[in-house]
């Protein structure tokens, strides 16, 4: 109960972490199953279109559910701490944002149980996901799950916008706030202007499907075409919504594990802003093949090459960070360290796929598929492994098992490099990518047969993990305010895990890396800006959690209201929109009910904050 | 400029050595590192360019992280604080300005390419003009200047520029022979796309479609069979002979009814609905994918790929179009099999 109507960032984190966790898990066992059948030609193991299912719910749930939540986690659990703040600038909508997303993940997920999974890939290409071309409801499921899920998002994007720019502690100018805080600062910008785009696509899609409207049917005087173009424009500053968070915590680790500041601050802020920036200008090079003409197959050629020019700034400043410094080899910076190179192979893999004409021979093999499974797998996941094992303590007071996470690394990573690298040369000797079988006798299979022994590999990797958080989850909460010893920045000055407030007194920042100066001139603790007094704290609501199981009714009802039931009452109810409107009715109704009832929350006062 | 062009060529013997290792990779008629054709070979081009200065790039990475991650690495008693350095200008800029030349180096040959794929040869009086339409999950390739169609087969003159015109009757499909030429979409009409390749040796190469399109998305397969003038002439000429049909009556009476209102052979049944089954006997391939040869181990008689097929279309290719003869058409096993014989005696001269 506590759970449901908690509004502290910490506790959302943790909330966002085992969601994401759960979905990730589902992806990886999808990813699992899509390799075994591809483990030799002409298996058998899975039938065709059931694999087209799994690989649109492999694609469309790591990405939307089981990465983009752990990323939040981290965000939620680390920026307020980092910049000196006591929570979120709005709690209430922090955990709105994370119950829509719960609910759309789970909506999305239902599909595997009732009737059918979406099957026409994570970009749904229409015509292939019209209502004509996938008759199941799987694509509604998508759709409409989706859109739920992507309100959650936008919701955590605005309010970190908010939160970084309006409650910075005292002394933290932008160019003292920490790398991390940067990336997040970034996302939740990208997400602003990126997410409206996919919710418009969603809509459109959906009119298309259940109302019977031609957006994306030429038919009826629409354009298939339109529908990649609105999807990419999402699709693309979505990836690096995805990567910038990873980079932010590299920035972070590397220096407090090579005893070092970070090196070239300034250009490391500026290329992520320009990285932002490009990442909008570029959605086209997902179409090379789609016959946009040679003038926009060069534009955006061209454009997509500059992202090298800000990405590698980074990738030298992480080098020269390490540079004259005393690197130690924990679990996190294992992590941080294999990502460089890692990451580094995806990058120029994609300046090579930004070649349009060279494009024309990767496009839609298995060569784009070892690509973006660079980047994302050996660039986030990597990211998110190496912040999941520097900020546990931080989150839950414990230290996670360094030999096991040292397991953890080395399994991942050789089975990552197994799995993923072989693919470049599939894709090379004319593997398309979505193919449920292959025909035997075109050199594929061995490649194939090294790729799934990767795969488990990489399983036995995420096994040793789990392993590790149930193992530590047993030991007692010890954990000091820094056990790295070596913190920088403003998390690392408060206890593990922090109180409910965060901050007894807001500190005073008097530079980049707010703690280690503090340190070099001596201190043990951080100068306070105010006096110790009352601190207001929100009160804990069921409204967010109630609200959003009101969309997902209204959600469920909208997707089934042309169908025909069993029962007369059954079809009464959905085939007049009542049940979408009972949906509403409980979400709207929450709103009312949150704008009428005044809650002004509740005080902490100085002497039980002396207690502690 | 001039100094990156210099860049550029220095990069060439890499370029040359590197090409060298990725021709060993993969099959003649399908491996994109083993370029068959011109606009293969202008692709591979780049790739070969941009791998190579891309190794360099990662050679260097890898370098400077081994040294820092060797020599930095803190050892035991060593306390002292290092010194917080703030960055470096010049380095700084030097990691700019260099990516930033890599780049061009990249982009001015890809520019080129981008519009010479570009050009359109559909005006081109020596260019033999097909009509691609993707269908799930088949090929169909309609000469427009010689008045006649086929599918799964594409069958093309040596050397000779071919000019596509292609679109797609239901979902969106893509047209791909890597040893020959980089892929494009099929789109609806009203979005059709136009290019062109040509296949400057005799052969039979694999082509593929590349944008899933369904179940069967991983079987709809073509092959490109690139062949003499003369042969060309003559296979056009034996494609606009009139049909064949089968000599037993009864048998031809079934053909018709049930096979012909989706197939056409030479000029009889509906063209479109169905592959176009003229000269089946003389194919590559039985739905694209059961590979005719019986010299092969992965490949089988013709008669016997045909009787595969029509026995049960539904296992060879998963959600195919095609009504099952038996269950769905009502022929018996015997009428089956005599159609398999007749269609695989069906060739061209
Ligand atoms: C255990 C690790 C993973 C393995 C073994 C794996 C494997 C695969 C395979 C075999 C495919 C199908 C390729 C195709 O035929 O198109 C695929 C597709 C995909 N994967 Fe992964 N994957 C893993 C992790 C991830 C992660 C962590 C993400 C993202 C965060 C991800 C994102 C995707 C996407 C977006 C697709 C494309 C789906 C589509 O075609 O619609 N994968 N993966
Ligand atoms: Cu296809």
């Amino acid at each position: 109960m506590d759970w449901i109507t908690t509004v502290d960032h910490k506790k959302i984190a943790v909330l966002y972490l085992w969601a994401g966790g759960f979905f990730f898990g589902i992806g990886g066992l999808e990813a699992i199953l899509i390799r075994i059948q591809l483990i030799k030609p002409m298996n058998t193991f899975l039938d065709a279109q059931t694999f087209n299912e799994l690989i649109t719910m492999h694609g469309t749930t790591m990405i939307f559910l089981g990465v983009m939540p752990i990323i939040f986690a981290l965000m939620n659990a680390v920026i307020p701490l980092q910049i000196g703040a006591r929570d979120v600038a709005f709690p209430f909508l922090n955990a709105l944002g994370f119950w829509t997303f719960l609910f759309g993940g789970l909506l999305l997920n239902l599909s595997w149980i009732m009737g059918g999974a979406p099957d026409a890939g994570w970009t749904a290409y229409t015509p292939l996901s019209s209502a004509d071309y996938s008759a199941t409801h799987g694509v509604d499921f998508y759709t409409i799950g989706l859109q739920i899920a992507g309100l959650g998002t936008l919701i955590g994007g605005i309010n970190f916008l908010a939160t970084i720019i309006t409650m910075r502690a005292p002394g933290m100018s932008f160019m003292r706030m920490p790398m991390f805080a940067w990336a997040t600062f970034i996302t939740s910008a990208i997400i602003l202007f990126a997410f409206p785009a996919i919710t418009v696509g969603l809509v459109l899609l959906t009119f298309d499907r259940i109302l019977g409207a031609n957006f994306f049917d030429v038919a009826g005087g629409g354009n298939p075409v339109l529908w990649q173009h609105i999807f990419w424009i999402f699709g693309h500053p979505e990836v690096y919504i995805l990567i910038l968070p990873a980079f932010g915590i590299i920035s972070e680790v590397i220096p407090t594990f090579s005893r070092k500041r970070l090196f070239g601050y300034s250009s490391m802020v500026f290329a992520t802003i320009l990285i932002a920036f490009l990442g909008f200008m570029v959605w086209a090079h997902h179409m090379f093949t789609t016959g946009l003409g040679p003038v926009a197959n060069a534009l955006f050629s061209v454009s997509t090459m500059l992202i090298a020019v800000p990405t590698g700034i980074k990738i030298f400043n992480w080098l020269f960070t390490m540079w004259g410094g005393q690197v130690r080899f924990t679990s996190a910076n294992l992590f941080a360290v294999g990502f460089i190179p890692t990451f580094t192979m995806g990058g120029v893999t994609g300046v090579m796929l930004a070649s349009a004409p060279a494009d024309f021979q990767f496009h839609d093999t298995y060569f784009v598929v070892a690509h973006f499974h660079y980047v994302i797998v050996g660039g986030l996941v990597l990211g998110l492994f190496s912040g999941l094992h520097y900020w546990w303590p931080k989150m839950f007071g414990r230290m996670l098992s360094e030999t096991l996470g040292k397991w953890t690394f080395w399994t991942f990573i050789i089975g990552f490099h197994m799995t993923f690298f072989v693919q470049h040369f599939l894709g090379l000797m004319g593997m398309q990518r979505r193919v449920f079988t292959y025909l035997p006798n075109q050199d594929f299979d061995l490649l194939n047969l090294i790729s799934t022994i990767g795969a488990g590999l990489m399983g036995v990797g995420m096994i040793i993990f789990l392993l590790n958080v149930f193992l530590t989850s047993r030991k007692p909460a010890d954990a000091g305010n820094d056990p790295w010893e070596d913190g920088r920045t403003l998390e690392w000055t408060i206890p593990s895990p922090p109180p409910e407030y965060n901050f007894k007194q807001t500190p005073l920042v008097r530079g980049l890396d707010a703690f280690w100066k503090e340190k070099t001139a001596g201190h043990k603790a951080m100068t306070p800006s105010e006096p110790v007094g009352s601190i207001h704290m929100p009160s804990a609501t069921p409204l967010p959690f109630v609200m959003s199981v009101g969309i997902f009714i209204a959600g469920l009802g909208f997707m089934f209201s042309r169908d025909e039931f069993g029962s007369a009452v059954m079809s009464f109810l959905f085939n007049n929109y009542i049940v979408t409107a009972l949906g509403l009715l409980i979400t709207f109704g929450s709103m009312l009910l949150r704008s009428l009832y005044d809650d002004h929350g509740w005080h902490i006062e100085p002497e039980e904050l002396e207690g502690s | 400029m001039m100094k990156m062009w210099q860049a550029g060529k220095r990069l060439l013997p890499m370029t040359a050595a590197l090409g060298l290792i990725l021709a060993g990779c993969g099959r003649e008629d399908l491996s994109v590192l083993r370029p068959q054709g011109p606009e293969a070979e202008t692709s591979f081009g780049l790739m070969k360019l941009a791998i190579t200065i891309m190794i360099v790039v990662l050679l260097i990475v890898f370098g400077i992280a081994a040294y820092v991650l060797v020599r930095y690495r803190r050892k035991p008693g060593q306390n002292e604080i290092p010194e917080q350095v703030e960055g470096s200008f010049k380095l700084e800029v030097l990691w700019t300005v260099i990516p930033l030349i890599l780049v061009v180096v990249l982009a001015v040959p890809t520019v080129k390419a981008v519009f010479a794929a570009g050009d359109d040869h559909s005006g081109d009086a020596n260019a033999v003009k097909v009509k691609v339409t993707g269908h799930q999950y088949w090929w169909e390739f309609e000469y427009t200047d010689y008045g006649i169609t086929t599918a799964q087969d594409l069958v093309i003159p040596v050397g000779k520029d071919i000019a596509f015109e292609l679109s797609t009757k239901d979902v969106l499909h893509s047209f791909w022979v890597p040893s020959l030429s980089g892929k494009i979409d099929t789109n609806p009409d009203g979005t059709t796309n136009r290019f062109s390749f040509s296949a400057p040796n005799e052969g039979v190469y694999r082509g593929k479609c590349a944008e899933l399109c369904g179940p069967s998305h991983g079987f709809m397969e073509f092959k490109v069979k690139s062949v003499s003038e003369a042969a060309f002439e003559e296979w056009i000429a034996s494609m606009k002979a009139p049909a064949v049909l089968p000599e037993d009556p009864a048998l031809a009476e079934k053909f018709r009814s049930a096979c012909l209102t989706c197939h056409a052979v030479g000029d009889q049944g509906i063209a479109g609905a169905g592959p176009d089954l003229t000269g089946i006997g003389s194919r590559e391939s039985v739905a694209g994918i059961l590979l005719n040869d019986d010299t092969r181990e992965d490949g089988a008689p013709i008669e016997e790929n045909l009787k595969t097929w029509l026995h049960d279309p539904e296992s060879v290719k998963p959600g195919n179009l095609m009504p099952d003869p038996k269950e769905e058409l009502g022929l018996t096993d015997e009428e089956i099999d005599g159609i398999a014989e007749y269609l695989a005696g069906y060739t061209l001269n």
